[in-house]
């Protein structure tokens, strides 16, 4: 059984599949209105120069998220060789 | 807690927007879509105006509007700002669900962009459930055939049951079928009942069905009943004060509605589902079903679509070369600019002179009075002169250049890179990008913040967006760097230098704006970063062409204008303090002669200080104003080659005051249409008068600094 990890830990170049959020209110709006709900696939694409946020891509858009933002996706993460 | 404080005073917006019909059957028609899709471009071609375009989510922040006519029908445009829901979470998005959701427009074009379909069918679905007349524009079809994206616009059309329109809005293309598809589904009757296209889980849809006979009372055909009761039941906080602004609807007033959704909500209650639940439910509704709509419906290949993208942020913002390429960039663009408009400036300060003296001759054999030539004449015409060649030249230059890169979609990725400092100020990202829009004008900057979306953090950004130079003030302070701080260098080497000490007072204004963030953040906006989502949107090919005409016709012109239209004026009220005696000397030497132990403090005059004071409707005149007083106080000068320099050194400049007035004017009062939006924006005199004080504070405490400083050592 896949362990879910926070999506912050997901390094550039590896895809994962969202579990659920932990975030409240107007974050977890946003979120979902971005694409991030149960299921969906998230690519992390990079890091900014200074470690943080980091880009992810969502649903065909590239989102920004912060650390703390990030720590609140959580997500299992996909097998090295997956395919979509 | 002043944060909550701030958050209260903070102008909620409104959809209170007056709609200019030309006629009464003119039909209002709305233009939604997630940001950054091309809606302003759109709106642009199809009304013939010229909102401002750039490839960056954001620009549009308030609802404009335009006009067309075609088939003796008027429509009236409105191009809202973007947002990726209706269920609104910061200012903007506000703006636009109030739009649509109680502006009563007669249809709702949204437009798609191609590339990411499926999440802005997210907002479509909510549109249509709010909306009973819907057109759906995918727009950046040019951008989807270079990705190979590949979408089948008829299948989506049947799947939603409204009309579909594929759009290349940047080459036009499709715009026209957009327009015929609102004119046919306005000719056709209203439908009798609205399809439900998201279904809510089943118990949402018990519960609606139990609030719908009440809220369609309530509602009272202003609004759409099911959204309505929808919304209700989900209880989103910031449609409150909207219901009650736009529907009168208070829910005092509808005991049974209340009751109802009380009821359903104990209902609910029992049976476990909590509102959280409730809520991830209702969102979740529209997610999934963008995501089954589209299925079937778009086809990618295989290996991604947006490789080139990703090649490009590897270089723009990876740690090695992320920074460097930054500051190259905004480098690059300052010696352009600089050197570019040496020649040119020269070229048009002769030939105006030229002409000054031939007009002055003209008007003395026709008789005119002496007097009346000199003020008209070797007053007004010589400082717009000076106004013309020393703006206009950097102005061609620079903002093509800053729309390109804006075109491009580089704005993003500064906010991307610097947004680590904000956060270890307390403030957002997204405030790197008010600060790039700051560059072409602070009132602008400031209207921009509203694409912050903490009350506190947008503050934050409003006060400190003066810290970034607006095009009035960046001539000024390139002709005092070139005639001062440069030693005499000369060609190539000497722009080069010009444009390292511009981009050197540029990030000196960066740090300023991070430090005094810091410190807001610490003391009366105290807080906690909040959270932050910032879209990278696709690079796109600037247009060239397009951009060099657009930004000159609608940015250098405008702001020339502006700059001449308030020189004129201050022209006639300078010499009017200038020629007005009052005991022994005249109103203008009193005035500066009362600044000038200020003046002298800061490493300036008072002359200088009277310039930055009667520059306040506009900072383009700061330096004619100086000119002029110098000019007055003085004999009549011949002023030949470097003309302004030789006045300036002739009343004393040198490079401590060259250093001292850059300073201050890049840290001194906002410009009183800044000032003003400052006002709209905050609703609030007293964040108004902070926004007033901080730059202020912070320019004479460093002009104060540095004069310490060099005296000390000199």
């Amino acid at each position: 059984m896949k362990q879910t990890i926070p999506l912050t830990q997901i390094r550039p170049g590896r895809r994962a599949t969202v579990s659920g959020l932990s975030a409240e209110g107007g974050l977890r709006r946003r979120l979902q209105d971005l694409g991030l709900v149960e299921g969906r696939e998230v690519t992390c694409v990079e890091l900014s120069p200074l470690g943080d946020p980091t880009a992810y891509e969502i649903c065909g858009a590239v989102i920004a998220l912060r650390r703390e933002d990030s720590d609140t996706v959580l997500v299992l993460e996909e097998a090295a060789d997956a395919s979509a | 807690m002043p944060a909550l404080k701030a958050a209260a005073e903070l102008n909620s917006s409104c959809a209170g927007l007056v709609i200019h019909k030309k006629e009464a059957g003119d039909r209002v028609i709305a233009l939604a879509g997630n940001p950054n899709v091309g809606k302003s471009t759109v709106f642009n071609a199809l009304t013939g105006m010229r909102q401002h375009t750039g490839n960056w989510p954001g620009k549009t922040v308030a609802n404009a509007q335009g006009y067309c006519a075609r088939n003796g029908h008027g429509y009236v445009l409105v191009d809202i700002p973007g947002s990726y829901s209706l269920m609104a979470r910061s200012t903007e998005e506000e703006v636009a669900r109030d739009f649509i959701c109680f502006g009563s427009p007669d249809a709702v074009v949204v437009v798609c962009d191609a590339t990411c379909l499926e999440r802005n069918l997210n907002l479509v679905l909510q549109v249509m459930e709010a909306c009973a007349r819907t057109v759906v524009c995918v727009n950046l079809l040019d951008e989807a055939k270079k990705k190979q994206i590949d979408i089948d616009l008829p299948l989506l059309s049947r799947r939603l049951g409204v009309p579909v329109i594929g759009t290349a809005a940047r080459s036009g293309e499709g715009l026209e079928d957009v327009m015929n598809a609102v004119e046919q589904l306005l000719g056709e009757p209203s439908p009798e009942e609205k399809q439900v296209l998201v279904p809510y889980p089943g118990y949402v849809e018990q519960g609606l069905r139990a609030l719908l006979p009440q809220a369609e009372k309530a509602a009272d055909g202003k609004a759409d009943a099911r959204w309505f009761a929808a919304r209700l039941l989900d209880g989103d906080e910031s449609l409150r004060s909207s219901l009650a602004d736009c529907l009168g609807f208070d829910p005092e007033q509808a005991p049974e509605l209340s009751e109802a959704l009380a009821d359903v909500r104990a209902g609910m209650e029992e049976a476990g589902v909590s509102r959280t639940r409730l809520r991830d439910d209702m969102a979740g509704a529209f997610v999934r079903c963008a995501a089954e709509i589209s299925r079937g419906i778009i086809s990618m290949p295989a290996n991604g679509s947006h490789r080139r993208d990703r090649r490009l942020d590897k270089l723009f913002t990876s740690r090695l070369t992320g920074f460097p390429i930054m500051l190259l960039l905004l480098l690059a663009v300052f010696w352009i600019t600089i050197s570019g408009a040496n020649v040119p400036s020269a070229l048009l300060a002769d030939g105006l002179f030229w002409v000054e003296e031939r007009l002055a001759a003209a008007a003395f054999s026709a008789g005119v009075p002496a007097l009346l030539t000199d003020l008209l004449i070797h007053g007004v015409y010589k400082v717009m002169a000076w106004v013309i060649s020393v703006m206009l030249p950097p102005m061609a230059i620079f903002f093509p250049l800053f729309t390109l890169l804006e075109d491009f979609g580089y704005l993003p990725r500064v906010a991307f890179n610097l947004d680590r400092c904000f956060k270890g100020c307390a403030a957002c990202g997204k405030q790197a990008l008010t600060m790039c829009m700051g560059f072409g004008c602070n009132a602008a900057g400031v209207t921009g913040c509203r694409i912050i979306d903490s009350p506190r953090e947008r503050l934050i950004a409003i006060i400190t967006n003066n810290f970034v130079p607006c095009n009035g003030r960046f001539p000024t302070i390139i002709s005092i760097i070139t005639m001062f701080l440069i030693g005499g260098a000369t060609g190539l080497f000497g722009s080069f230098l010009g444009a390292v000490i511009l981009v050197g007072v540029i990030l000196f204004g960066v740090g300023m704006t991070l430090l005094v963030s810091r410190l807001l953040s610490r003391t009366i906006l105290k807080g906690v970063p909040s959270s932050f989502t910032l879209e990278l949107p696709p690079y796109r090919r600037p247009q060239i062409g397009k951009v060099i005409v657009r930004s000159i016709v609608d940015r250098t012109l405008k702001v020339l204008g502006r700059a001449v239209t308030a020189a004129a004026p201050a022209g006639v009220l300078i010499w009017a303090l200038a020629n007005v005696t009052v005991g022994d000397a005249t109103l203008l030497a009193h005035l500066t002669g009362f600044l000038n132990p200020l003046g002298r403090a800061l490493g300036m005059d008072g002359v200088i200080l009277t310039g930055f004071l009667l520059g306040l409707p506009a900072n383009e005149i700061v330096v004619p104003v100086i000119i002029m007083t110098y000019m007055a106080q003085g004999s009549l000068l011949e002023l030949e080659g470097p003309a302004l320099m030789q006045l300036f050194v002739q009343n004393g400049w040198t490079w401590t005051t060259a250093v001292s007035t850059i300073l201050f004017s890049l840290m001194h009062w906002p410009c009183a249409t800044t000032v003003l939006i400052i006002r709209k924006e905050t609703q609030s005199l007293r964040w108004t008068a902070v926004s007033f004080l901080v730059p202020t504070v912070c320019g004479i405490t460093v002009c104060f600094l540095f004069n310490t400083i060099v005296r000390l050592f000199i």
